[in-house]
């Protein structure tokens, strides 16, 4: 800490050039938070995917509807412990932008299947008695600020109603739900599927995906295969598949998310390395005497290459640090648009351990070589 | 005499290419405890030479360097670089100080090498600095110094750790007359009042004035010794 002072001062000699560096470092650790915030919220669902669940949807497409008649043989499969259901809704709130993952089912097969899903039994019974009765996922329901009571109107861009032709569809809040380690999740809906088939005008008695939970996960492949053998050979042919391998499926309609953000940070941290890299070596060639000074004052070699890998990391992290916490406060404002809460912890530790390799790898080479200098050549420079 | 300074066959050769230069041809000499020993010889006799192996900023081709009955020659660099920390000050021609550290912090530097608090190096730093006669700048940097105030913190920085030695290469150098003469009679009373040894390298025959003893280079030999009158 008594070298700090020292340490502070060298870093803002050059004021400007400290600044713009400070700044390069900084926006591309925003861009990265920013990125991979975004990154890791679309792969949520692979990350947080169940290993003990399958999808099992329409062989021939995820949006062809599956008879609800399949249950009861599913049900009777040896190996499945729980089935459930649910319909893509497509619910959109007052505006198009507003997207809600709204799904209709069975609550109690529901929270059978996806224990996950944490509801207060009372607000499970008020569901039950409440047909037009919904539950909104706390992200949702802070979101939209709606409490107990409120009557909300949904447009579903795919279901019009029986009744009037139309797409609006009114639901009564009677509860919310939390989702247990993904808060993610909670940015949506559930309702009564009694009321929402009786409700629709066409596709009754149909679903869009099964969701089932196995016995023993070690026996997962076979019980989807098993699925799949029930209904060969008829007019609604499944294709199961483990959770995680149907959100990666998912994820696949939206490009590589991951590559390509690989490819963008990749690119401007190259960049970066090459012009944080070369601002230290100049100030350390700037600097040539006065490290000759430390080092007739009694400075060894290791305590002058410590000094100036110390600038070079305290100048990284410290942007870094600035990047990252911009990117957590910016983040919130997009978060709700791709069904993200915050910017997750892991984001932050990836970020911070890239100013330490961005450190080493632009710090190290200066701080060698002023280690290396001979005190009597670098005094007459 | 208690030399507090000896060399004995000091040769000091440097090889810029192909070629080997010879620097320093045998010096034989002692420094007195106390002392005020002006280098003198015109330029290229091997002064600052000398002064660099003298203060442990090199190491001679052949022969032996002791400081203080510790033989300097045969240490490692880094028990060279722990060695200086204790026993030598430095004062440059252009005082080499830290342009972004204020007098005060400048001082302290050499201190940051010893285990004393915070409050005892900025207490010593004062101290030193109250010594040069620059107590109200302490809080200036560098570049609101004169050149005779920025020499005064480079003294006051040499003189912080308590060193053995002395060692100043052309501290007037790039001073006037007036300046030049105050820094002299600074020098001046630290060896006669506080005891310190100092060598100094200068061509300046007014400034070696101020020093005991004046040693003349010439061609990398001693050539005389003059003690002051």
């Amino acid at each position: 800490m008594k070298f700090f002072p020292l340490l502070w001062a060298t870093l803002w000699r050059k004021k400007i050039r400290t600044i713009f560096t400070l700044m390069s470092i900084m926006i591309a650790f925003l861009l990265f938070g920013m990125l991979q915030g975004v990154n890791a919220a679309f792969h949520s669902g692979v990350d947080n995917a169940n290993v003990n669940r399958l999808i099992v949807s329409s062989r021939i497409s995820l949006t062809e509807a599956l008879p609800l008649s399949q249950m009861q043989q599913m049900d009777a499969l040896p190996g499945v412990a729980h089935v459930t259901y649910a319909v893509w809704f497509d619910a959109r709130y007052q505006e198009q932008k507003n997207f809600l993952f709204a799904v209709p089912t069975d609550i109690d097969r529901y929270l059978a299947t996806i224990p996950e899903v944490k509801v207060a039994p009372d607000q499970v019974e008020a569901l039950k008695r409440t047909r037009s009765g919904i539950l909104i996922g706390t992200v949702a329901a802070k979101k939209y600020g709606w409490k107990i009571g409120d009557r909300v109107p949904l447009h579903s861009n795919i279901w019009t109603r029986k009744a009037d032709g139309q797409s609006d569809w009114a639901f009564d809040v009677v509860g919310f739900y939390d989702f247990t380690g993904d808060p993610s999740q909670t940015d949506g809906a559930i309702f009564n599927y009694s009321y929402f088939d009786e409700a629709r005008a066409f596709r009754n008695g149909t679903i869009g995906w099964w969701i089932v939970s196995v016995k023993d996960p070690n026996q997962s492949a076979a019980v989807a295969q098993a699925i799949d053998k029930l209904f060969e050979n008829s007019s609604d042919e499944t294709k199961s598949q483990s959770e995680k391998e149907f959100a990666q499926g998912f994820m696949k309609q939206f490009g590589d998310i991951n590559f390509i953000v690989t490819a963008i940070l990749g690119a401007v941290f190259f960049t970066l390395l090459f012009l944080t890299g070369n601002t230290m070596m100049q100030s350390v060639r700037e600097r040539v005497p006065e490290m000759a000074v430390l080092k007739t004052l009694g400075f060894s070699d290791g305590q002058v290459l410590t000094l100036v890998f110390a600038e070079s990391l305290l100048l990284c992290l410290l942007a870094a640090a600035l990047g990252l916490l911009l990117a957590q406060m910016i983040f919130p404002l997009i978060a709700g648009k791709i069904g993200a809460a915050s910017l997750p912890l892991q984001v932050l530790a990836t970020g911070g351990l890239i100013a330490v390799v961005l450190a080493v790898l632009t710090g190290l080479p200066p701080a060698l070589s002023a280690s290396r200098l001979n005190i009597v050549d670098a005094l007459r420079s | 005499m208690n030399a507090i300074v000896t060399l004995s066959g000091v040769t000091k050769r440097y090889t810029r290419g192909k070629q080997t230069v010879e620097v320093l041809h045998g010096i034989d000499l002692e420094i007195a405890q106390g002392d005020f020993v002006a280098l003198m010889g015109p330029s290229g006799s091997g002064k600052t030479t000398l002064l660099n192996l003298i203060g442990g900023l090199d190491q001679p081709s052949t022969g032996s360097v002791a400081v203080a009955g510790e033989r300097i020659d045969t240490l490692s660099g880094s028990k060279l670089a722990k060695w200086r920390a204790r026993h030598i000050g430095f004062v440059f021609q252009f005082y080499n100080l830290m342009p972004m550290l204020t007098a005060q912090r400048n001082v302290e530097l050499p201190l940051l090498l010893t285990s004393l608090s915070a409050a005892q190096r900025k207490k010593n730093a004062e101290a030193a600095l109250a010594v040069v006669g620059l107590a109200d700048r302490s809080k200036h940097k560098p570049n609101e110094l004169s050149g005779g105030q920025a020499q005064r913190v480079a003294i006051a920085r040499a003189l912080v750790a308590d060193p053995t030695l002395l060692v100043c290469d052309e501290p007037t150098g790039d001073l006037d007359r007036n300046t030049a003469d105050e820094i002299l009679h600074l020098l001046q009373t630290l060896n006669r009042e506080h005891g310190k040894t100092i060598v100094m390298v200068t061509h300046d025959p007014k400034a070696a004035e101020f020093a005991s003893h004046q040693m003349h280079l010439d061609k990398g030999l001693l050539v005389g010794t003059t003690v002051a009158a």
